[in-house]
């Protein structure tokens, strides 16, 4: 079989190969070259070691945005998993009416992050409003804003994922843990929660690189401000590539460094939870 | 599932509805300020329009004029379908290769695509750019194009999933029939693939459908999709045209719930399905 499909590799392969070689691989191979380089289009790249990667731990809004992301996501990932799950568990009792609230709650996620981030900017100046600030006043009220916009956004997706899991665990355990006499909190923590390891491993790394990378809600939401306050990585590197002349290196410095913190998180917590995934 | 008693039933079932009601109320806040004048807007976003607040469809054409939506509208469109259409056939031939034929090369090349699931747009974001500009690719039919690549590592690796998962049996007497290999992947494979295909369908058609910062770097100046127009109305510095924002997002959101009620089954088995193997 191997042998009849192999030569039509230029029909299969060729057409994806080359865009994804125009679109990722090149641009991917470039980028780390030019981190390295001190330029102002790709043409005029002249290389210059390691100082852009020097000048980027320099740069205060590279470092502010670092630790306001990492906050964010700690946060923003908590609340969206331990919400949506309840949720799950909720909508996992035959209790009236849960396919139209299953409905509701994913609906937000179907919706674009710019828009997103105008709704919530509405609607957070607006319960601002009594008290004479608004969401760019200070960044804690970004950061909340935030917190609340992505919750509104994933709990439904998140939700979705869990009540998978929990459908997947079988009714004849449950009973038998039941007969035997164990409440709903020891079903949950020695049942429940073991069984849907997976489910959980799937959500915590959709919500950390989600969360970790946002950029359109950023954007829209508090567009950085008050100054560079609320700016995440993401947008600071947007901002440091096309708003800071003679920064274009940093720029593609602080990309790198941002491409390699997303994948150490996705694979350190893919190591950890995978880890405690159990064979039901 | 744990059963639980008739009374603690029907509470729950009120506090869900409540919650329910909630979540949808930022849409409905954002459909009432759309109908409001602009001035009335920031000052009392929560009060329904009155006589004195209410202007009709003003915000709606106001808003599509200033911001071009029924053009950018159409493009999103144009590229959402495009694009996708794209990615469901070669990524899915694609992904049939690589799991058919095995050679070091293959490997590599599987490797390479699941590698670029996790890389953020932003390490591409410059260089990607620039190449679009100079290959010809900064305009609506070069977009799917960039599309195909970048959203080649998920959908490959997802149809490589699934064709792992069925047996070769039955390509391997089509092709001993006589069928050739594309014959056979049309014929036999893709519709083994089906619900693979409308989870890559939906995955995709909800990023390229809501994305803002391809599109803005790549074609933004001259062609705008939705959510560049709604960002558009920002601006540089200054005030944001409130009335106009509204209708625009009211806009924006109305082909997305009228896709969601339609396929609604779909979506959410999708991304359920989608999560599980990603």
């Amino acid at each position: 079989m191997q042998k009849s499909i192999k030569r039509y590799f230029p029909i299969f392969v060729l057409p994806t190969l080359a865009a994804f070689i125009v679109a990722f691989l090149a641009p991917f191979m470039m980028g780390i070259y030019l981190s390295f380089c001190k330029f102002t289009t790709i043409k005029d790249a002249e290389f210059t070691g390691l100082s852009n990667y020097v000048r980027m731990l320099q740069d205060k809004d590279f470092l502010n945005a670092l630790v306001f992301t990492t906050v964010f996501t700690i946060v923003a990932v908590a609340a969206v998993n331990v919400f949506a799950f309840l949720l799950a568990l909720a909508l996992t009792r035959g209790i009236k009416g849960t396919n139209l609230f299953r409905t509701v709650f994913f609906m937000p996620n179907l919706i674009g992050g710019i828009v997103l981030g105008y709704i919530w900017q509405l609607i957070i100046n607006g319960i601002l409003l009594p008290y004479g600030v608004t969401i760019t006043t200070d960044a804690k009220y970004g950061f909340w804003g935030l917190v609340v916009l992505m919750n509104w956004q994933l709990i439904g997706y998140m939700m979705i994922i869990y009540i998978a899991g929990i459908q997947n665990i079988s009714t004849e355990l449950m009973e038998a843990a039941k007969i035997d006499g164990a409440s709903g909190l020891q079903i949950l923590k020695k049942i429940t929660i073991p069984l849907i390891m997976p489910a959980i491993s799937i959500c915590l790394f959709l919500t950390l690189t989600n969360c970790f990378k946002l950029f359109d809600q950023n954007l829209a939401l508090t567009a950085g401000g008050p100054g560079k306050a609320t700016t995440m990585l993401a947008l600071d590197i947007r901002n440091t590539f096309y708003g800071r002349i003679g920064w274009e290196g940093v720029g593609q410095a602080k990309a790198v460094v941002f491409s390699v913190l997303v994948g150490v998180i996705a694979l350190l917590q893919l190591y950890i939870t995978k880890r405690k995934e159990v064979e039901s | 599932m744990v059963k639980i008693n008739k009374g603690r039933k029907r509470i729950m079932s009120v506090c869900l509805a409540a919650l329910s009601v909630l979540y949808l109320m930022p849409i409905f806040i954002i459909l009432i300020n759309s109908f409001k004048s602009k001035l009335y807007i920031s000052d009392a976003p929560f009060r329904l329009p009155d006589s004195q607040t209410f202007v009709g469809l003003e915000n709606y054409t106001g808003g599509i004029d200033k911001t071009g939506f029924v053009s950018a509208f159409g493009w999103t469109m144009f590229i959402t379908l495009f694009s996708v259409g794209v990615i469901l056939v070669c990524t899915s031939m694609t992904a049939w290769y690589l799991a058919r034929v095995r050679t070091r090369l293959t490997g590599i090349l599987y490797y390479l695509f699941v590698f670029a699931m996790i890389v953020p747009f932003q390490m591409v974001m410059y260089t990607m750019s620039n190449m679009a500009n100079m290959l010809y690719l900064d305009n609506p039919v070069g977009i799917i194009f960039i599309y195909l690549g970048f959203g080649s590592g998920l959908s490959v690796f997802m149809f490589t999933g699934f064709v792992k998962s069925i047996p070769s049996e039955i390509e391997e007497a089509a092709l001993i029939d006589g069928c050739g290999p594309l014959q056979t992947f049309f014929g036999v494979v893709l519709p083994m693939l089906k619900p693979t295909v409308i989870t890559v369908a939906i995955l995709n058609t909800m990023w390229i459908w809501n994305d803002y910062l391809l599109p803005n770097l790549v074609i933004g100046n001259d062609y705008k999709t939705i959510p560049v127009a709604v960002q558009y109305l920002r601006g540089g510095y200054g005030s944001i045209d409130m009335g106009a924002m509204m209708a625009m997002l009211v806009l924006a959101i109305i082909p997305v719930i009228i896709f969601y009620l339609a396929c609604q089954k779909y979506i959410i088995k999708g991304v359920a399905a989608g999560a599980v193997k990603g």
